[in-house]
Parts: C-alpha cells; structure tokens; sequence
C-alpha cells in the first residue's frame, strides 16, 4: 500500500539531496577558481629570477621576490623555534598531567587564543617589541607567528598522544622506567608522525599570515643581513603589490601568491599522505 | 624501584611542560594588558563615547568607532546570511546524503579552501570577484531587489557587500567543518529509529539528526561568526576602506580591523595610535566573548569529542 503522500515525500527527498549536492559545488567552486586564475595570471611570470631576483623598481619589468621567499623562510624557523617547544610540550602537559579541571581551562583558553583575530597578535607584539626595539623587525615577526603557533600545536599534540593505547605507558612503566622517560621515548616516539603532522599544519597557517606581520616584519625591498632588521615576507610583498596601481606589480603578486599557495597546499596534502591510516579511521 | 635522578626528572619534566601549558594564560594576559596599555590615553580620553560616535578625524585628532562597529557588524552578517545555509546544507551532505565515494574529495577539497591564506582570497577578490560583481551580479541584484533599501544607490564594486561575500567564502569551510564533526557525533540510534518508521533519507536527517544536532549547529555558526568578526586582510582588499554608516550594501564601509591595518603604520602622534589600541581592544572584546560563548555551545553539545577545527 503506499500512502498518499508517498511521491510528494520521495520528491522532496530526492529535491533536497539535489539541494545539498549543490551547495556542496558551490562552496569548492572559490577554491577551484582561485586556482584556475591563479595559474592563468602567474605562472607566466615565475621564472628563475622570480626566486632569486630583488623586486625591480617601478616601470622596470622582471625581477622577482627571492628576498621575500627566503624572508618568509626565516620568519617560520623562528616561529617554530618559539611555537614547536612551548606547544608540544605544553600537550604533553594536557595529555600526561594536570587535573580535568585545570586541562579543560588551559583547553578552553587555548581555543578562545585561536579565535583571537590575527591583526590584534599584530598591534601587541608590535608594543611588546617594536617600541622597546626601536625599530620593525625580523625577530618581531618570527614571535608574533610562533605566539600564534602555540595553541595550534598544543591542541594538535594533546590529541595525537591521546590515541597512544594506554598499555604502552603502563608497559613502559613496569619496567620500572621513570614517568619522563616512558614519555619522552615510548609516548612522544609513538605519537611523533602525527605531532610532525601538527606543526607543519601550523606553519602552514602562519605562513600566509599577512596580518600580524603589517607592524612587526614591516616587509623589505631589499635582501635583510640580520634578524634586527625589517624583513621581507611573501604575504606582505603580495598584499604590496595587490594594492599597487602598476600591472607589473599584479602581474608579481599573482606569481607571489601562487608561489605560496603551492607552497601552503603542498603541506596541507603532504600531511594526508603522511597520516593516510588515521584519517581514513577518521571518515 | 626509582632512583633519585629519575625522581628529579619526574618532577622537572613535570613542572616544565605545566609551564608550557600555562604560557596559554600568560599569552591571554599579555594580550589584554598590552591592549589595555596602548589604548590607555583614548580610553581616557573618549571613554564609552569612542563606541557611539562616529567622527574619524586623525587631523583634528577627534575618534569616534562607531562606523568600524557597523561595517564589521553588517560584513559579518552578510557573511553569515550566505555561509550559514551554504555551510549546514554541504555538513547534511557530507554526512547523511551523499555517497560514499565521493565524500573524501570533497572533505579534502573544503579542507583546502580553510587552508588558503586570506591575502590571496584578498588578491582574488580584488582582480577577480569584484569587477564580476560590478558588472553582473550587482546590477541584477539591483534589477530585481532594488526596491529594497539596501540594493539602491551607485554600484562601485568595493562595497560592504563584496566584503560580505569574501568573508562568506572564507568562513564557510570553518562552518561547514565543525557542523560536520557535529553531526557525525549524533548516535546512529537516532537514525535507525526514524528509518524503522518508513522516514525517507531527508526525513531521517530532518527529524532525527537535524533537531538532535541544533545546538551545536548553532555553536558552529557561532564559531564562524567569531572568524568572521576578526577577518582582515581579504575583507581589507575589496570592502573600500570608507568610514561611513549608509543603507546601502553597494557602498564601501570599512571594519575595525582593516582601519588598523591600514592606518596603524601611518598613525602619529599620542592619540592616533591610542584610537588604533582602542579598536583593537574592542574587536579583542566582542571576538573573544562570541568565542567563549561558541566554545561553550559545542563542548557542552558532545563532551571533548568534538574539537574545532581551525
């Protein structure tokens, strides 16, 4: 017997599959263009020069943003310096110690620090180094990205030592190793693909990060010779050149930028492949 | 038996990662403080007013936030209106309707689109999506809906609406990623027991996943309204930098963030720059609190199981 309503419910579920399914196109639809206008407008611009020239003045064409790219480099080993240490170690805190209540307030805090827009991270190290340095600089730069590394990868490490089967520590234990040591050589060993997996997602993040550099890396038309100095970065130079009213310069910031987001999904899919068991656990 | 070093070790180690672990509070407090101390001269200066007023004068050194407040606000909510059913609807069919073959690509596609740097959105939306806006999908807005208030009036391209939209696209794979996670933690009992009834796959998600998974649904949204508010440099590119409070969605407004990327280099003087902390201090303010009241949505919809993505 089939109801009355019966093709009208079957319309509706096929209608709002249909539905679904399209808006699901549409949300990939940005990121399939951006692509595409990507490598239309800046692949013919890189070029050898690209990553190893200066930016040439206004009106001269050619020149590239090798001092940009090399600047982005050195902004993102400080960043881990500063971000990698404090933030495993930090997850190792929530996973291994601590009580539920003081884990769930450092948690709690270190998701309402990611929400904290990048631009306020700017204005603050720009107080807390700029001004008593008296002066934009490399070092300035790399603290403000390794700031906000740090609850990216202390939420990132928790989580992966957390899927650390519980019978190991107590193994390790057994055998009379100190608690330290079962967790530096047997949990964080165990772990180390997936902690890896977390930092390079944060560098990732923080290397297209514009914001936070404005007042900080300031950017640099020329090749910087220490960490004191204002530095070029790829996000600055393209946002730079973005905004600039010269078709060189866009034709720059294009290659800039699709340069970088190579360079961000390029890491982004590395990943997979490296955790390609957990995440298909995950699905 | 332990040895006395390993004692040692044990409690160093200890105390070393709970230092770490505290540098979280630390980083919060040196946040708030520097704000606080930065903003020290405006705040004592234009107090509360700063937020109702709306003259932005660095000549004559008078500042007033107010139409930063309004275009962050209306940004945000355009973002909003067109992410939120986009986002949820994309969550429904990643998890209960589509067919399993092609939900790892296009997880891993959303993924990726989170994963683009906002100042190549920004490059996008500048060189691309706004002159499109202009000469198509703006004047047939206005075409059809330009009776309304907020589709009259000259189109430039840069506009409120085209700040909307941009961080409508950026906000959107957030969403739809934590609705995602949302839903998937809904017991699979819920379903089972819609589909015993005769319920077809859009009723079974309607009745039974949909209405079990509202409040989180709500934090994800939330979650994405907190991104949204904080959104700079691609909102920055295309919204046009102007301080105004008009109706018009055609028009350029500018957001508390972009006016501190733009002018805090240039600001000088004592009171300029103290005017730039404030608004940093305020946009801190009202993030930080949509955060905190996301954060609580989620982890008291599923317990720690569900994380936020970023």
């Amino acid at each position: 017997m089939t109801a009355p309503n019966h093709n009208w419910r079957n319309f509706k579920n096929v209608f709002m599959q249909m539905l679904t399914f399209a808006c699901a196109i549409l949300v990939v639809t940005p990121l399939l263009l951006v692509f595409y206008h990507l490598i239309k407008e800046g692949f013919s611009s890189i070029n050898l020069a690209f990553f190893t020239q200066l930016p040439k003045p206004v009106g001269e064409t050619g020149g590239g943003m090798g001092n940009a790219i090399v600047g982005t480099f050195i902004l993102l080993a400080q960043a881990a310096v500063i971000g990698v240490p404090v933030g495993v170690l930090g997850g190792v805190f929530l996973s291994e110690y601590g009580g539920t209540k003081l884990n769930w307030w450092i948690r709690f805090a270190a998701d309402i620090l990611n929400g904290v827009p990048s631009i306020t991270w700017g204005i603050v190290v720009y107080a807390l180094m700029v001004v008593p340095m008296h002066g934009f600089s490399a070092l300035a730069g790399g603290v403000v990205l390794g700031m906000m590394m740090i609850p990216l990868v202390m939420r990132t490490t928790e989580e992966v030592l957390q899927l650390v089967p519980g019978g190991y520590r107590e193994a390790a234990l057994a055998l009379g190793i100190s608690k330290w040591k079962t967790i530096l050589q047997i949990v964080i060993r165990t772990a180390l693909k997936g902690i890896v997996t977390g930092v390079l997602l944060a560098l990732a993040r923080v290397a297209g990060e514009t914001a936070p550099l404005l007042f900080t890396a300031l950017g640099n038309r020329f090749w910087a010779h220490n960490l004191t100095e204002p530095i070029a970065a790829m996000p600055l130079q393209i946002f730079a050149y973005a905004i600039s009213p010269y078709d060189d310069w866009h034709r720059q910031a294009w290659a800039g930028a699709l340069v970088l987001l190579l360079l961000v999904l390029a890491i982004n899919i590395g990943v997979r492949f490296l955790t390609r068991d957990r995440f298909r656990q995950k699905i | 038996m332990k040895t006395a070093g390993g004692q040692f070790g044990d409690r160093a180690f200890k105390w070393l990662t709970l230092l770490m672990a505290l540098a979280i509070f630390a980083l919060i407090a040196l946040i708030g403080y520097e704000l606080f101390r930065g903003s020290h001269l405006a705040l004592q200066k234009f107090g509360w007013h700063f937020l109702v007023t709306s003259n932005w004068d660095p000549v004559n050194d008078v500042y007033g936030a107010l139409p930063f407040i309004f275009g962050t606000l209306v940004s945000a909510a355009i973002a909003l209106v067109i992410a939120v059913p986009i986002s949820i609807a994309t969550a429904v069919y990643l998890t209960e309707l589509a067919p399993l073959r092609i939900r790892q690509p296009l997880i891993m596609f959303i993924e990726l689109l989170a994963a683009v740097p906002s100042v190549i959105l920004g490059l996008w939306g500048i060189f691309v999506m706004v002159p499109w806006l202009r000469d198509h999908f703006f004047p047939l807005l206005q075409k059809y809906l330009g009776f309304l208030p907020f589709f009259k009036g000259p189109i430039y391209g840069v506009s409120m609406m085209a700040g909307g939209i941009i961080v409508a696209i950026m906000i959107i794979p957030i969403i739809t990623s934590v609705s995602r996670e949302i839903l998937r933690s809904v017991p699979g009992l819920q379903r089972e027991a819609a589909y015993a009834l005769g319920a077809t796959r859009w009723e079974v998600t309607r009745i039974a996943v949909l209405s079990y998974a509202k409040k989180g649904l709500f934090g994800a949204v939330i979650l994405g309204l907190g991104r949204a508010l904080g959104e700079t440099m691609a909102v920055t590119m295309v919204i046009g930098n102007t301080p105004q409070i008009v109706k018009s969605l055609f028009a350029p407004g500018y957001t508390l963030a972009s006016v501190i990327a733009n002018e805090f280099n240039e600001a000088t003087g004592d009171l300029y720059p103290s005017a730039l902390f404030e608004i940093g201090l305020v946009l801190l303010g009202v993030t930080v609190l949509v955060n905190i009241f996301a954060q609580l949505l989620l982890k008291t919809f599923s317990g720690p199981s569900v994380k936020p993505q970023n």
